[in-house]
């Protein structure tokens, strides 16, 4: 509309913007680079690291560009456009004084420094800074504080930006950050110098601009400029965020968040942050026999024939089990090996689940999207805690809550989820007549435009499962929540594997065994594909080949052990819960003879005498494409277009009353898969969530 | 000189009682009513017309100010919140209003609010004013209990007031901090726009005023705005209240004409300069926070807005701090300078840096330690202070310091040159007996 157009002249040149833009947004439209510590478009506005300083003909004062709204602008005496100058003696002088001030306290200790190469303090520096120091009295030190084992303190070379106070607050929603004492005393401290207590503390150390907050698994270890750095998805829950991996040589140095505006905004959680010391721990870097109950070092051939072995047997007497975190390749490649040796029995699912066997896609997606959040007048979360099962995604529900004034409900343990909901009920229970009961939540369900049902995968996994999920796609229909641009029904996932083996078909098909029936023993053999969330105790006689990177559950279980390649160390498939279709790149090479889970398989078929029609990864994409359509298209959510899958109302839910309560699908959040449990980082994260604080060595 | 019958504050000096039977007696609450009885533009147009100029510091036109207030109570209520953290150094009238003539700025408050279509009234005032703020809340009692605020009261416009004591920060004397202060954070300076008429306190449209500004209100309302403007010079009219120290016979409060010169007020009222007036070395006409006028240029000039400014100084608060010739001026601009330093709140870069710089180098020149290129250097800073901060704190702190550059900048010379000649030979010798 034109009336909310705004027209300014900056640097000679005319421009319109939206009267809503800042003026540091119009300069950057009119293509002036505008300098900035404090500011940061995902959170509020502070105006107070003044190095966005441009000049406004008129005003007596040069303008903080981040704080000025364009819309409040006056016009010139003369009913012209206003006049806005970005460069120039005028702002040079007001940038290089505000830049002098910066550094007049900043130690020169960029040589150590983790953030040099990568520093904004250092590029504005070059710019805008003096070549040499006017400032001969002596600096100020500030004492580091402790914020726990992930973000190392340096707080001298901090510049007071606010940004990491901003983000807990406003992004966190944790408020355990602050500025304490004034003036030239003023500090950031957490409160009582106690670590944060979220899930996204890591993300203050990409918010800082300095080297203040820094990694601390990663101090020292490695400069930016010596990484290798591959953009990739994150698997450590089923949000796949848009990671970029940095590596030196075989190893992977760091994790950083890439900006995915539909997935992950630019953040990502800690445990998808911190995770990489564990790729390079408990790793199964070679094939294992296990003979006389003690696993022996083997060769590929040898182990291939021994699993070849095991497979011989009766089909019905085989299952297939694939984890949390494998990739679809793999998947596709063990269920075409399962197939052509006539095995029914593969299950993707926790034990108990029932869902998805009908093979619905939008049954088990997260239809509305994670971005549809932000679209929703209100959210019913059944059986879910996102703050655990998807953090960053936890994130986005609070920026709706805080701004668009989301409302939320929540059947389930009533958590502390950073933001306000109306608990609704504890169980299952509660779903019968949920709409009916009285309530202010019920009724701004009712009346929402886009109401929005998330129903967390956990409570699937039980002998209720599908009443849950038909009670509350009912719901759903009932709240009209299913229409032609919007589908509020969906899925809330917590292992990156599942959506993808789902969509694989890796269900059990007519007449074979499901997860829990294969778990209460009874089969000669079982193929764990990197299953390690599953209570193997109940096995009994049955052999098990573990096919997976990690030595965690179940690899001590295993008879024979196929060491592949982790999530890092390939280009692989992985389907989010909202059924984007996304690929990791490798980044590093697999561990010692490790190989890709796909080509294991290929291999395997090939002693079996039932060789798997392809050579390669592509060609094995190319059939995942001919066999389901939904692989053809990276990067893209269905969203709404599934909504006519949708419209048919479901069975009726029986015996809700009986099903057992939710309880939480997550315990501990830094322990959620064996990369996870081999990692030191996550162990003192997890250590310090249950009160157990390990000493912190001085430093 | 004003004469006894214009005078505002009559009770200035606490010789009669503050109580409201007193007040009442001498004018306070009188006719109340009927002022509340016209319209809010009528309140405001004359309040315009009185020529009043805000009492805090800046001298914005205070009619104008309680315009910008929206004309209608929408869904917001508005606020008018009182300024009475009077912590610019030298200045001390406010504290005597309070103490002494409760009622006339009660009875502000109320007609205040009432131009302003607001039903309540903070009253922020600084945490080290205990007494005032004791006498302030018994008044307010008085007035409760006489029906002369609060709901249905005599005088027809629901009101409340509320007392808000501060911790004693110099920064929640500027408005927006105080707004902040005040909703129970810290207190820190916040962006403007958007100003306060519009999103004030819990974002409702309020006004923030001096004590003083609110206190003459109801008297300019009930002695006309042709009285007040009658006073001083055009563009400075009515009566203020001084607040003498320093370097004079007898340091004072005292509630003057505006324009008056210089001269006059120091003869009149405090006997005159220690040591006459060839003693005179400088005066810092408004507050710690304007730049100092030396001897010669301030003797005859009229002490308002308009003359300060041309002297490149400011009324300020009009806290009029005398000094005679022996007065270390260097010495006196750095302590200054410390208190700016120390009452920085941090918020922003340059006056948080630049604050503790500047008063580093004071002192260093003060004992005449500093290079001769750090006058140049020091002058720099202030400038890269002034003007480029969120609050006008940064502005207070530079403008002493290029003051005193602006004036005794020879002064500095001196003492480096002086430090610098001995100090040589006394190293050595220290140097040679060990």
């Amino acid at each position: 509309m034109a009336e909310d157009l705004f027209k300014l002249n900056i640097d000679g040149k005319d421009i319109e913007v939206p009267k809503s833009y800042t003026l540091m947004q119009a300069c950057e439209e009119a293509g002036a680079e505008i300098p900035r510590f404090c500011y940061h478009e995902r959170l509020s506005v502070a105006g107070n690291c003044r190095m966005c300083l441009v000049q406004w003909k008129g005003a007596p004062k040069p303008i903080a560009s981040c704080a000025q709204t364009v819309g409040e602008m006056r016009m010139n005496p003369d009913g012209t456009p206003p006049n806005v100058v970005t460069t120039g003696d005028y702002v040079e002088k007001a940038r290089n004084g505000v830049m002098e001030f910066l550094l007049i306290n900043h130690p020169l200790d960029c040589p150590i420094c983790d953030q040099g190469g990568e520093c904004d303090l250092q590029d504005q520096a070059m710019a805008y800074g003096r070549s040499g120091s006017r400032y001969s009295l002596n600096k100020r030190a500030v004492e580091n504080k402790n914020m726990g084992p992930l973000v190392k303190t340096i707080m001298t070379r901090c510049i007071q930006c606010t940004r990491c106070v901003r983000f807990a607050a406003e992004v966190a929603g944790v408020e355990e950050l602050g500025m304490i004492s004034r003036g030239e005393d003023a500090e950031i401290t957490t409160y009582l110098e106690e670590s944060l207590k979220s899930e996204l503390s890591g993300n203050v150390i990409d918010l800082c601009p300095v080297g203040a907050l820094t990694s601390k698994p990663y101090a020292y270890n490695a400069r930016p400029w010596e990484l290798r750095k591959t953009e990739s998805i994150d698997v450590m829950d089923a949000m796949g965020a848009a990671i970029r991996v940095d590596a030196k040589g075989d190893a992977v140095m760091r994790i950083m968040p890439v900006l995915n505006e539909e997935v992950n905004e630019e953040w990502i959680s800690d445990k998808s942050r911190f995770i990489w010391d564990g790729l390079a721990r408990q790793r199964l870097d070679r094939p294992y026999i296990r003979e006389n109950g003690k696993l022996r070092p083997a060769s590929w051939k040898e182990a291939l024939s021994h699993t070849a072995g095991l497979l011989e047997g009766p089909a019905d007497k085989v299952g297939f089990l694939a984890g949390d975190l494998v990739e679809v390749e793999q998947v596709k490649a063990a269920h075409d090996l399962a197939k052509s040796l006539g095995v029914k029995s593969a299950d993707c699912r926790p034990a108990g689940s029932t869902y998805g066997a009908n093979g619905v896609r939008e049954q088990y997606l997260l239809n509305p999207t994670l971005m549809g959040a932000e679209e929703a007048d209100a959210v019913l979360l059944i059986g879910t805690n996102p703050r655990q099962e998807a953090a960053v995604w936890n994130a986005r529900l609070r920026k709706a809550w805080l701004w668009n004034d989301l409302q939320v409900g929540l059947v389930g343990d009533p958590v502390d989820l950073t933001y306000d909901y109306t608990h609704l009920g504890d169980g299952p229970a509660a779903l019968d007549g949920l709409l009916k009961q009285k309530n202010d939540f019920v009724k701004a369900f009712k009346a929402a435009k886009r109401p929005m049902v998330v129903v967390g995968e956990h409570a699937l996994a039980s002998e209720h499962g599908q009443d849950i999920l038909n009670a509350a796609h009912q719901i759903a229909l009932d709240a009209g929540a299913i229409k032609e641009d919007w589908a509020g029904f969906g899925v809330l996932h917590h292992a990156a594997g599942r959506v993808g083996a789902l969509d694989v078909k890796f269900v059990p098909e007519e007449g074979g065994a499901d997860t829990e029936t294969m778990l209460s023993g009874g089969l000669d053999t079982l193929v764990l594909l990197g299953a390690d969330e599953h209570d193997l105790s109940r096995l009994g006689d049955t052999k098990v080949v573990y096919v997976g990177h990690h030595g965690d559950a179940g690899a001590a279980r295993a008879d024979v052990i196929l060491p592949c390649a982790a999530y890092t160390e390939l280009d692989a498939t992985f389907v989010n819960t909202e059924g984007r279709v996304q690929m990791t790149q490798k980044a590093v090479q697999p561990k010692g003879e490790a190989r890709e889970g796909w080509a294991i398989f290929r291999a395997l078929s090939d002693v079996v005498g039932k060789t798997l029609r392809y050579d390669s990864a592509d060609e094995l994409r190319e059939i995942l494409r001919e066999d389901n359509e939904v692989f053809a298209g990276l990067g893209f959510a269905p969203g709404a277009a599934g909504h006519a899958a949708l419209l048919e109302a479901p069975a009726k839910p029986q015996a809700l009353d009986k099903a057992r309560p939710f309880g939480a699908a997550v315990s501990d959040f830094y322990m959620t898969n064996p990369i996870a449990r081999a990692s030191k980082t996550m162990a003192e994260c997890s250590l310090m969530k249950r009160g157990l604080e390990t000493p912190v060595a001085a430093e | 000189m004003l004469q006894d019958k214009d005078r505002i504050f009559t009770n200035l000096y606490g010789l009669h009682s503050p109580d409201l039977e007193e007040a009442k007696k001498r004018g306070a609450w009188y006719l109340t009513r009927e002022m509340l009885q016209q319209t809010p533009e009528w309140i405001c147009d004359q309040i315009k017309a009185s020529g009043l100029r805000g009492r805090g510091g800046a001298g914005f036109p205070t009619g104008l100010k309680w315009t910008f207030m929206p004309k209608e109570v929408r869904d917001r209520p508005h606020y008018l919140v009182v300024n009475a953290d009077e912590s610019e150094p030298g200045t001390c009238k406010d504290r005597e209003i309070m103490r002494h003539d409760p009622h006339l700025f009660i009875e502000g408050c109320m007609v205040a609010s009432y131009a302003m279509r607001a039903h309540a009234c903070y009253i922020y005032v600084r945490g080290e004013y205990i007494a005032e703020r004791e006498a302030m809340e018994k008044a307010i009692k008085e007035a409760y209990e006489a029906r002369l605020i609060g709901k249905d009261n005599v005088n027809g416009w629901d009101f409340d007031v509320y007392m808000h004591h501060g911790a004693g920060a110099y920064i929640c004397g500027e408005e927006t901090a105080l707004l902040e202060s005040l909703e129970g954070k810290k207190g820190q300076p916040r962006l403007k726009p958007p100003f306060p008429a519009n999103a004030g306190l819990y974002g409702c449209p309020t006004t923030v005023n001096n004590v003083e500004s609110i206190a003459v209100a109801p008297t300019i309302l009930r002695r006309g705005a042709d009285w007040f403007a009658g006073f001083g010079r055009p563009n400075n009219t009515g009566t203020k209240l001084f607040c003498v120290s320093g370097h004079v016979n007898k340091p004072c409060n005292v509630e003057e004409e505006m324009s008056i010169t210089f001269r006059e007020l120091i003869e009149t009222h405090c006997g005159g300069i220690k040591g006459g007036w060839d003693n005179l070395k400088a005066v810092i006409p408004g507050g710690s926070s304007v730049p100092v006028v030396p001897a010669d240029q301030i003797l005859d000039a009229h002490m308002d807005f308009d003359t300060l400014r041309d002297l490149r100084s400011g009324l300020g608060t009009a806290a009029v701090i005398v000094m005679d010739k022996s007065t270390d001026m260097i010495q006196a601009i750095a302590r200054i300078s410390y208190f700016y330093k120390h009452e920085s709140c941090g918020q922003c870069t340059p006056c948080r840096e630049g604050t503790g710089w500047m008063w580093r180098v004071l002192e260093r020149m003060a004992k005449g330690e500093a290079e001769m290129n750090e006058i140049d250097l020091l002058l720099d800073v202030a400038g890269q202070v002034e003007g480029h901060t969120i609050c006008a704190l940064g502005d207070a702190a530079a403008w002493p310091v290029q003051g005193l550059i602006r004036h005794f900048r020879h002064e500095i010379e001196d003492r480096i040159t002086k430090y610098r000649a001995p100090h040589t030979q006394v190293r050595g010798s220290v140097v040679a007996a060990e």
